[in-house]
């Protein structure tokens, strides 16, 4: 007979579920080749734990128990099936035939990492690399996804299953990249980290500005890929994350409104995840072969040096933008180099470099240009035009923190202008 | 002999008339029967709109979004699950085998508000 779980067992085997969970499911993946019959192998191997452990006790290596139990698990299904579906039986033999041998720990470490590349795979589209990544690596419900989104549930699902069929239809293999492609590849996960890392920190629609659950999750999957490959870029991107993550605690005032980085209150940052980034751009830095992540991490890392707007090295951070500049040029960028420009410069020359952006043509639906040029019109005293550009900004608006902060511009140079109409 | 008993309703006369049920009601009618012994399971269901179909033809799992709406197709049967999340649900819905031929049509049991 068995005995029931205990709760203090229950607790051991929750806690085991939620730090080795995602291990054993990466490792079931490749011993089993295939995602959902993986998903069910563990969590078969974890209700097998609760009904053999109270008897037998927990086993000395509760994760190795836990992979063998779950794939000899899938092989039992394979083979209930099989009495209805004859092409099972040929799957459930093979792998009962491939023993795999009792795993290197670095093999087990490098199973994490082919989850995390095959989740953020190019030849999946963005949205889908996002949430397979939320769902699979950070363990994230279905639910919770979707909600973070503010997507329906029905569609985030349709998302998911889409994605694993064509990850099984397309062969994606299971592995992590050779050396010549680690570059490009990489970059797709570092993309979709930093993906959600900004729906948690700049929530793209919605009133709430921030998601910091997001976040959160972000930085902690921007961790592991520190932990497990040690490439300058992860190390520059996870430094970006703490070093705009610190700032959290001064960017919103008491409505909820947003405040902007040289309005902030610098005492309110978080002096420990500072230092932490810093010290990660640094070392980013010294190996010579970072990229966008690490100088924006170092531009990051600047301000976060500064007592104020006024105290900050302007000149070395648009000298970091320069660089940017040249290793990824965009318009993005070009525009947060141009504000830098102006509190270096003074505002006209700002101003004459956000006016060319713009007659380019690049950045025409980009609310923040119009927003920068509103402000530095606003901060050369021509009311009349600020308040102009800020209501063309008013209509790009999508979020209800950043529309606040429009209006209340706008209010303000209402008054302050004498009606001229 | 079990018997499935199945409530079909306009979702907005459901909450909406004013002889429409209180959740506190529907709670009261379902320990009525299983005090009496005759309950196997009873659970409401949230709006169609949180529907997903899932199909299982030719061994490739496809969802659609919303509520089975095909006429020629008739309930033949149901499971009641317990799954983490609505992508656990579609996979343990798209091995039913019927889900190969016709389809099943995922809902989330809604919790009453008493």
């Amino acid at each position: 007979m068995d005995s029931p779980a205990s709760p203090a067992l229950q607790r051991q085997v929750a806690s085991l579920y939620q730090a080795e969970s995602r291990r054993v499911l990466a490792t079931l993946i490749r011993l089993l080749g295939d995602f959902d019959l993986a998903e069910e192998a563990l969590q078969d191997a974890f209700i097998a734990a609760m009904e053999q452990w109270p008897r037998d006790g927990i086993p000395e290596q509760p994760r190795a128990w836990l992979v063998s139990t779950g794939r000899f698990k899938a092989i039992d299904t394979l083979r209930r099936r099989a009495r209805f579906d004859a092409s099972q039986e040929e799957i459930a033999r093979r792998l009962e035939k491939d023993v795999p041998p009792p795993g290197e720990e670095e093999e087990l470490e490098d199973d994490r990492l082919r989850l995390i590349f095959t989740c953020c795979h190019p030849a999946l589209p963005a949205d889908a690399r996002v949430a397979l990544t939320l769902r699979e690596v950070c363990d994230l419900t279905t639910e919770e996804i979707a909600s973070a989104y503010l997507v329906a549930t029905p569609t985030m699902a349709q998302r998911i299953v889409r994605a694993k069929n064509k990850i099984r239809q397309a062969g994606i293999p299971y592995q992590v990249p050779e050396r010549q492609e680690l570059n490009e590849r990489l970059d797709s996960v570092l993309q979709v980290i930093y993906l959600v890392f900004n729906e948690g920190y700049f929530a793209s629609s919605g009133e709430n500005l921030t998601r910091p659950d997001l976040s959160r999750e972000a930085i902690r999957l921007g961790a592991l890929l520190v932990e497990l490959l040690p490439e300058s870029e992860a190390r520059g991107l996870l430094a970006l994350m703490l070093l705009i993550e610190a700032r959290r605690p001064a960017r919103l005032d008491h409505q909820g409104d947003l405040i902007l980085l040289e309005d902030q209150d610098r005492s309110l940052w978080d002096q420990e995840l500072i230092q932490q980034g810093t010290a990660l751009v640094e070392r980013a830095l010294g190996e010579g072969r970072f990229g966008a992540y690490t100088l924006q991490a170092a531009i990051a890392a600047v301000h976060g040096e500064a007592a104020s707007a006024d105290q900050t090295d302007w000149p070395q951070i648009v000298g970091l933008y320069d660089v940017l500049l040249r290793t990824s040029p965009s318009p993005v960028i070009e525009l947060n180099r141009a504000v830098a420009v102006a509190m270096r410069d003074g505002w006209e020359a700002g101003l004459k470099l956000v006016d060319e952006l713009l007659a380019d043509g690049q950045l025409d639906g980009y609310l923040p240009a119009r927003a920068a040029r509103a402000d530095l019109l606003r901060r050369l005293g021509r009311h009349q035009d600020a308040l102009r550009v800020y209501q063309e900004a008013l209509t790009l608006s999508r979020q209800g923190a950043e529309r606040r902060l429009l209006e209340k511009r706008v209010a303000e140079l209402s008054s302050a202008t004498p009606s001229s109409l | 002999m079990k018997y499935l008993c199945l409530v079909y309703c306009e979702e907005e006369k459901l909450h909406g008339l004013p002889e429409s049920p209180e959740d506190a009601e529907c709670e009261a009618y379902c320990e009525t029967v299983e005090a009496s012994g005759q309950l196997v399971a009873a659970e409401a269901l949230e709006p169609v709109n949180t529907a997903v179909t899932v199909r299982m033809h030719q061994g490739t799992t496809s969802v659609t979004d919303g509520p089975f709406a095909e006429t020629k197709e008739q309930l033949a049967g149901f499971y009641l699950i317990d799954a983490r999340d609505l992508n656990q649900a579609i996979q343990l819905a798209a091995r039913i085998p019927a889900a190969r031929v016709g389809c099943v049509e995922v809902r989330p049991v809604r919790q009453l508000q008493p």
